[in-house]
């Protein structure tokens, strides 16, 4: 278990909670829904924001914020055969 | 005018869904740009006729849910359930068909208001691309309202959606859980009371639906995917991966800050130099016109007025066209193909620390040109504070305006000194003043982002929408509109005050002028340039200035330069042309003739220089920091719909100003 802003580059997840109550709504209607999955897609040049594939579409966010998405890596797709 | 028989539909969906350009493709050029009450929005409103029938349509801003996260968004989502006062009869729901499930959500929600509903399913020549079957009528069955695909690009189904709307439907499916509704509060007969209890205006009325929200969108999705399972035969990679190549260049470590800096440099030579021509065909033209109708309408006091007044106003105003529709074109752009949104993501960081936004990179950078279109360009910040702050401290960026007055005082300080080695003085201090606005300006960001408060939370979750051809149509649509709202909005106010500017400096109290007049009838050798330097300093405008003194005395100015302060406001590069006048320099646009003047200026006690570095210095920086703008106070205030904030902005700004200058010309002098 882990947080979303601790994936590496092409790592895949799947929502499991939220920890911060404003943002979690803020997830939900934006499509990140507990059993999810999701794949960081890109990071910035700075290392912040960062930006995860979701719900067939790109969804960007800040790294505090991003960490306060409570998700497990899936087992079968680690970085080195990640399709990125 | 809309009479009762006037359909009355409201255009709503998630941003990103295209509903702009749906829009644009419905009601073409008939768009207005209107108020809501109180709040910032604008508010877009169209019209079409079908079927001998008016259609009235009304764009709200994007929304992801009918729990509003933002200003914008509560707009949306009051309008719906009819806490805004016009009445809505036909709610088009506006949804992406490349990315159906997450674009339901709201329409879901909406079916459940019991309005007559039309789900539009946009964009669906790329769905069609991208391997997406929709089956329509099996979704039309389930959701119980009439369904239409459209590509508003090429305005395929657009007719199909006018008569579609004539047969708008409330639906007689359900798509809430009466359980959880059930749970907060059972006296809510229907999901449209709940929801408008979020924006009851008595406290105890006030529901918290935070929780409510939460189970609401949860069990709208797990029915959005039995629904999407019947009606959508969709790839299992929904996102394309030309999306994704284009990213890893346009957030790129290198590449995507060239292309950023180069996208910038573009911008900047339109605006700036490009820009250059149609304006000064504007400022000519009206120069015509101004001599024109001074020398052929009988003499007086309304043709006066009619000139230097009215003409001479809307001058000012018309020959800020050229710069808005510029970089309204230029960003126009960059929001339709995509890019705006990468631009915010790799700058975001560098930003915030300043409390601005990577939106704000824009504005303050335009605002080398001119202050009034980079206030409007902070419109696409979506964050309150954000774009508050923004247009807050944009001004503080020395414009193209402060140019004519930094040459002039720099030109006067190192008469005669060439350079230091290779770089020469005036080009050194001149960067040195854009140097102090931007320093400025960031500061003041900083120091708004700890004050300033808000009830809106700040949060950078945000769509990066795939990349799109930009639209031609909604290009133009935005030049067109940005350029009426800036000329007759904000171009009201500017006019008011360029009238009482005109007053201030033509006239005088007891007929102060008759006599300078007589008395240049009696005195021959009196030049014209010496009567109008007479006329000026007994004119309203200079007994202000005089009055002023005292409080400007410390920073080293006199009267002559009080007086050019209160004309500047008009435009900060009048100050050369007051001067000009106030020293009757003759031909007030010739800066060379003036600054020999201005140099030769003598303290008639001491016999210095009057115009010393202490005060050129002290001038120089009043310049950097005043808001000494009419029309960047105007459009702040069209902006931001409140008095306050072009208050405040002329407060921190003078009152910075006057500190600076005070503290330089004590420390120089």
């Amino acid at each position: 278990m882990t947080t979303l802003n601790n994936l590496k580059l092409g790592q895949k997840a799947t929502i499991i909670e939220f920890t911060d109550e404003f943002l979690s709504r803020k997830f939900i209607e934006m499509g990140c829904i507990p059993g999810e999955k999701v794949k960081l897609a890109n990071i910035a040049p700075f290392g912040d924001p960062i930006a995860i594939e979701v719900a067939g579409y790109l969804l960007s966010m800040r790294k505090h914020e991003a960490s306060t998405v409570v998700v497990k890596i899936n087992p079968e797709n680690n970085v080195a055969n990640c399709d990125v | 005018m809309s009479k009762n028989t006037d359909i009355s539909i409201a255009l709503l969906g998630n941003p990103n869904s295209g509903k702009s350009t749906l829009f644009n493709s419905l009601t073409g050029l008939s768009q207005k740009t209107g108020n809501y009450p109180g709040v910032t929005v604008d508010k877009s409103i169209g019209n079409y006729t079908f079927d001998q029938t008016k259609y009235i349509v009304t764009d709200l801003p994007g929304t992801y849910s009918l729990f509003p996260k933002s200003m914008d968004e509560e707009v949306t989502c009051k309008a719906v359930v009819s806490k805004l006062h016009d009445k809505i009869d036909v709610i088009v729901i506006v949804a992406d068909a490349t990315n159906l499930k997450r674009h339901l959500l709201l329409a879901t929600q909406i079916i459940d208001l019991k309005k007559p509903t039309v789900l539009v399913l946009n964009i669906i020549d790329e769905a069609r691309k991208n391997n997406i079957t929709i089956y329509t009528e099996e979704l039309e069955k389930l959701l119980g309202i009439p369904v239409v695909p459209v590509n508003s690009r090429n305005k395929e189904g657009i007719l199909e959606l006018k008569l579609a709307i004539t047969k708008a439907r409330i639906s007689d499916t359900v798509l809430y859980n009466f359980q959880s509704v059930n749970k907060i509060l059972p006296q809510f007969n229907s999901y449209e009371s709940l929801i408008q209890s979020q924006f009851d205006t008595h406290a105890k009325q006030k529901v918290s639906l935070k929780e409510f929200e939460l189970e609401d969108n949860i069990y709208r999705f797990s029915k959005l995917n039995y629904i999407i399972a019947k009606c959508v035969k969709q790839p299992e990679q929904l996102l394309k991966s030309t999306t994704q190549k284009l990213d890893s260049f346009f957030t790129h470590k290198i590449f995507g800050f060239a292309f950023f800096f180069i996208i910038l440099l573009i911008i900047f030579q339109f605006i700036f130099f490009i820009a250059e021509y149609p304006m000064t065909w504007i400022e000519e033209s009206f120069a015509y016109l101004m001599n024109l109708t001074a020398t052929s309408l009988p003499k007086g006091q309304l043709n006066d007025l009619f000139v230097n007044g009215v003409l001479a106003g809307l001058s000012g105003i018309i020959v800020f066209v050229p710069q808005i529709a510029l970089l309204f074109f230029f960003i126009a752009i960059l929001e339709d193909t995509g890019y705006m949104a990468r631009a915010s993501f790799i700058l975001d960081k560098v930003m915030r620390r300043f409390g601005l936004n990577g939106k704000s990179v824009i504005p303050m950078i335009s605002s080398v040109a001119c202050a009034v279109p980079s206030i409007m360009s902070a419109r696409t910040i979506s964050n309150w504070k954000d774009r508050i702050i923004t247009i807050l401290v944009t001004p503080l960026i020395s414009c193209s305006a402060r140019l004519p007055v930094y040459t002039l005082l720099i030109g006067i300080m190192f008469a005669g000194r060439a350079s230091i080695g290779i770089f020469n003085y005036q080009g050194l201090v001149l960067m040195g003043l854009y140097l102090l606005g931007f320093a400025a300006a960031l500061a003041a960001a900083m120091v708004l982002k700890y004050t300033l408060k808000t009830t809106e939370q700040s949060y950078f979750i945000m769509e990066l929408p795939v990349y799109r051809k930009p639209q031609w149509q909604t290009v133009g649509i935005v030049v067109l509109n940005k350029v009426k709202v800036f000329l007759f909005d904000a171009g009201k106010i500017i006019l008011a005050i360029s009238i009482v500017l005109w007053f201030l400096t033509s006239h005088a109290p007891n007929s102060a002028f008759d006599k300078i007049e007589q008395n240049a009838i009696q005195n021959a050798h009196i030049s014209q340039g010496e009567i109008n330097s007479q006329k000026l300093e007994a004119s309203y405008a200079g007994i202000l200035g005089k009055k002023m003194e005292p409080f400007i005395k410390p920073l080293g100015f006199d009267w002559k330069i009080g007086i050019s302060l209160i004309t500047s406001f008009a435009a900060r590069e009048v100050f050369v042309g007051t001067m000009a006048t106030i020293y009757s320099s003759g031909d007030t646009d010739n800066t060379e003739t003036l600054r020999e003047k201005l140099i030769s200026q003598k303290n008639y006690q001491t016999n210095l220089p009057i115009y010393n570095s202490a005060v050129c210095w002290s001038l120089l920086v009043f310049y950097v920091f005043a808001m000494q703008c009419m029309s960047t106070l105007a459009t702040t205030y069209r902006e931001t719909k409140h008095w306050k904030w072009p208050a405040i902005q002329l407060a921190f700004m003078s009152g910075l100003a006057y500190l600076s200058s005070l503290l330089v010309y004590q420390l120089l002098s």
